[in-house]
């Protein structure tokens, strides 16, 4: 028989044991921005942001990158917002348990595990060659939208789903229809969730780097876009561009861009987490 | 006073309306249906051409993947066992951390600690896999180096461990959903016999979780054989027939963007590799997913 | 004078495969409080919403027989009807207080916009009156817009109940109404029910069989999906004719 001191012992340890996990999980997370940040923070200055990259690292900046991520991230949530969700409000509210839907289901679960690279060879080989749009922001942003759709999805369906059903069948009970449901009820009462899924969704697509490499980015692009056919880089893209160069100068303009863009998603995800906690504050069931 | 309800045309209308509503959105559910089969209509097509030119044979066997050389080997054992050591490495950090984690979250803290602590993990997975590349190459191979002095710049080790922290929260959370889907009386149940906690996890909230905590560890090796920028750029663009991860070595998805950034064009040889590539991915991965999801409803059928 | 506002003819419900009413024919008579008592399971949730549809939202479930609306003298069930023409007549209020996180004002003045009613001062006018049924008029009229969830309990089921008047319906089903709350509010609906009863026909689904001895005109026992006895309140309390009744009003079993 063990001696009850040396079980509690155990437990004891095993309390440290997640502690010491914990705190390794955090310090690599530390780690990275402290690399990054003293890397970087030296590049970080206004010229950085408003020239074109060039040959000579010093000179080198990322406006044709910021301005890619914001048009190829904006026609990624015109594309994917509506579709997700109106796509997440069949699947709770409409769909009636039968083989198409749960196909559908099981569909969307594996698209969300489908390797980002793979949605690119996807896009290179319909979106470039058979509907010819180029390697353009088009292409890219369609290719993210998709990319992200499982994520709008499965979040908005959550969201539906911690609705109580006395609060639908309460306007049912009305006489609503189920549309007016849906306008009246569901959609409001779930925006909080449906809001931070679309954050979250936004913020992966904004650190997304190789679909965009499968559909032929460039890294080198000396000018803004004047339409959405025109070619594109991203943050990802230039940042992963200087990263592969030998000189260290390069890498400091790569850490310089990765503070960027750490700094972008990780303030998305703050917001997202942010606002769900308010939302559940406000609506208690 | 009475309410008129509708008139038979208003009422023809809304039914209209309500129809027309549904089957847009039905429209919309289904276009991840037409997703998967455009994937999958990609791939197959431009890899048929390819195995036209190379033996099925040549491509399981040949020690050597260089499509791309004058003398073009099509061995793709190369690629595959390169994808196989950094997620072997990956995941050997990720499962017992993330198990540890997730252990801790469920059983152990309290509410307040949980939602403190879920957010800031939650971070981890937020950092763009660009950047966790850069953080591979540069900040944890040169440390890694101090310790195997003979470590390459560019190793499988660095990028399987630093993908293994990117997948820490994804097992954590997964695993921890689990076993909080066990119910309470299985808790009171063996702490009412004088368990400890640790004894009450281990055997009895750990295996009553078991297909949820296995759906967990697929999803994660899923997630691991489909990175792509943290081994394309940490590990290496070489093809390297080997099973050690101090040495460089090239995945399945490092080979595609190395292919992607040269300029190929359409319809050759070379050009095809990388959609045979994809079509491997997307199969080890599909089974993968499917085989996660089945678990995973597996432990929820059990406790609903 | 007594009316018939349904008639109930040889009811059976299916849940998928399982028969959970049987055979059950039942008269419900106009501006009186029919109560269905029982043991939980014996069908008696189910039976009150078979008559606004509720089932219809649920995949699996099978009407057989006939609900009769008097004078109309319609079959609410037949497939013809619309459902939620249905649930505009005949309005219910829940187990548990469930008003939607809106303010005290849309929670009354919803069931009339969704009919489309736009008017302000009309829908001024009828939120008032239900407010007025309901009894809750003078504890909110001075904070209609503050969100419903900040009322007590008890004020919520009120408001629930003046959600459910303020489209004027001809039945008012109550489901267990009074479950979640404490004492003091449990008499206060039971006396607001007394009062609707003089403009709205009532059925209340209670598992508190003086509840039903308290506020029905008629109670109807029912045990295992079938209607056992049907009789005015005070008979069925006072004198039942089945064993069973008997045994259970007794507290034998339940």
């Amino acid at each position: 028989m063990i001696p009850l001191k040396r079980r509690k012992a155990y437990d004891a340890i095993f309390v440290w044991l997640s502690g010491l996990v914990l705190f390794f999980s955090l310090l690599t997370l530390f780690s990275l921005m402290m690399s990054l940040l003293i890397q970087g923070v030296p590049r970080l200055n206004v010229a950085f942001f408003v020239s074109f990259p060039s040959r000579f690292a010093e000179q080198a900046g990322i406006l044709s990158a910021w301005v890619g991520t914001l048009t190829v991230m904006s026609v990624t949530a015109v594309v994917a917002v509506p579709v997700g969700i109106l796509a997440g409000l069949y699947l709770e509210e409409y769909a009636s348990k039968n083989f198409l839907t749960s196909i559908i289901e099981i569909n969307i679960s594996n698209l969300a595990g489908v390797p980002s690279i793979v949605y690119g060879l996807m896009a290179l080989g319909i979106f470039v060659y058979q509907m010819h749009l180029g390697q353009s922001i088009l292409t890219a942003g369609l290719t993210l939208g998709l990319l992200v759709l499982p994520i709008i999805i499965v979040t908005t369906r959550e969201a539906l789903r911690t609705i109580p059903t006395t609060m639908r069948e309460a306007a049912y009970a009305l006489g609503a229809t189920r549309w007016q449901v849906m306008r009246d009820h569901t959609i409001p009462y779930s925006m909080g969730g449906i809001l931070t899924g679309v954050i979250i969704a936004l913020s992966r697509a904004i650190g997304e780097t190789a679909p965009l490499i499968t559909i032929g980015a460039l890294t080198f692009i000396a000018f803004l876009p004047s339409s959405i056919m025109d070619p594109f880089t991203v943050l990802p893209i230039q940042m992963f561009n200087w990263v592969s160069r030998p000189q260290e100068e390069f890498h400091q303009n790569a850490a310089a861009a990765g503070i960027v863009l750490i700094g972008l998603t990780l303030t998305m995800n703050a917001l997202a987490i942010y606002m769900r906690y308010q939302f559940r504050k406000r609506i208690k069931w | 006073m009475k309410f008129q309800t509708f008139n038979k045309n208003s009422k023809k209308l809304l039914c209209f309306k309500e129809r027309l509503i549904e089957v847009g959105l039905f429209l919309c559910a289904f276009l991840s249906i037409l997703i998967t089969l455009g994937i999958v209509f990609i791939l197959i097509s431009e890899s048929i051409p390819f195995f036209r030119e190379v033996s099925i044979r040549d491509f399981l066997t040949d020690p050597q993947w260089t499509p791309l050389f004058f003398d073009a080997h099509y061995g793709i054992a190369s690629l595959i066992l390169g994808t196989m050591v950094t997620t072997f490495v990956a995941l050997s950090f990720a499962i017992p951390l993330g198990s540890i984690i997730a252990i801790y979250l469920s059983e152990y803290a309290s509410h307040h600690v949980r939602e403190t602590i879920k957010p800031i993990l939650e971070l981890l997975s937020a950092v763009p896999t660009v950047v966790y590349g850069y953080f591979a190459l540069l900040f944890v191979t040169p440390l890694l180096q101090k310790i195997f002095p003979e470590l390459s710049g560019f190793n499988m080790l660095s990028a399987g461990f630093v993908m293994g922290i990117m997948i820490v929260p994804y097992v954590s959370s997964l695993c921890e959903d689990a076993m909080r889907a066990v119910p309470m009386y299985m808790r009171e149940g063996s702490l009412a016999m004088g368990a400890t906690k640790l004894q009450t996890s281990l055997r009895v909230i750990f295996p009553s979780a078991i297909s949820g905590i296995v759906a967990a560890y697929i999803l994660a090796l899923s997630r691991a054989v489909g990175e792509t920028m943290i081994v394309a750029i940490a590990a290496g663009m070489q093809p390297n027939l080997t099973l050690d991860p101090r040495e460089p070595a090239q995945t399945l998805t490092a080979y595609i963007v190395q292919v992607s950034l040269g300029d190929l064009p359409h319809g050759t040889v070379g050009y095809q590799t990388i959609f045979v590539c994809g079509l491997i991915l997307f199969l080890m991965t599909f089974v993968f997913n499917i085989f996660g999801h089945v678990m995973k409803k597996l432990t929820r059928e059990v406790y609903e | 004078m007594v009316n018939e506002r349904a008639i109930i003819k040889n009811l059976n419900f299916y849940y998928g495969e399982t028969q959970v009413l049987q055979n059950i024919s039942l008269p419900i008579f106009k501006n009186k409080v029919t109560a269905m008592i029982g043991p939980s399971g014996c069908g008696k949730t189910t039976l009150l919403r078979c008559f606004n549809r509720m089932h219809d939202l649920y995949p699996g479930n099978r009407y057989e027989g006939e609900i009769i609306l008097l004078p109309e003298n319609q079959n609410i069930l037949h497939k013809n009807v619309d459902p939620i023409e249905l649930r505009m007549r005949i309005s219910m209020v829940f187990q548990k207080p469930n008003p939607f996180p809106k303010s005290i004002y849309e929670n009354v003045a919803y069931g009339l916009r969704i009919r489309g009613v736009k008017k302000r001062s009309f829908l001024d006018d009828q939120v008032e009156e239900a407010l007025k049924n309901a009894a809750l008029w003078d504890e909110v009229k001075d904070r209609l817009s503050d969100l419903a969830f900040q009322l007590s309990g008890g004020q919520q089921q009120r408001l629930c109940i003046a959600r459910a008047l303020a489209v004027d319906p001809d039945i008012v089903l109550f489901d267990e109404p009074t479950s979640a709350l404490d004492p003091i509010a449990t008499q206060k609906i039971e006396e607001l029910i007394q009062v609707l009863k003089e403009r709205y026909t009532v059925i209340i689904v209670t598992h508190n069989m003086q509840q039903a001895a308290r506020v029905s005109d008629y109670t109807a026992f029912f045990y295992l999906g079938e209607l056992v006895e049907f009789e005015t309140t005070n008979i069925l309390f006072t004198n039942p004719k089945v064993k069973k009744t008997e045994d259970y009003i007794t507290g034998r079993f339940g």
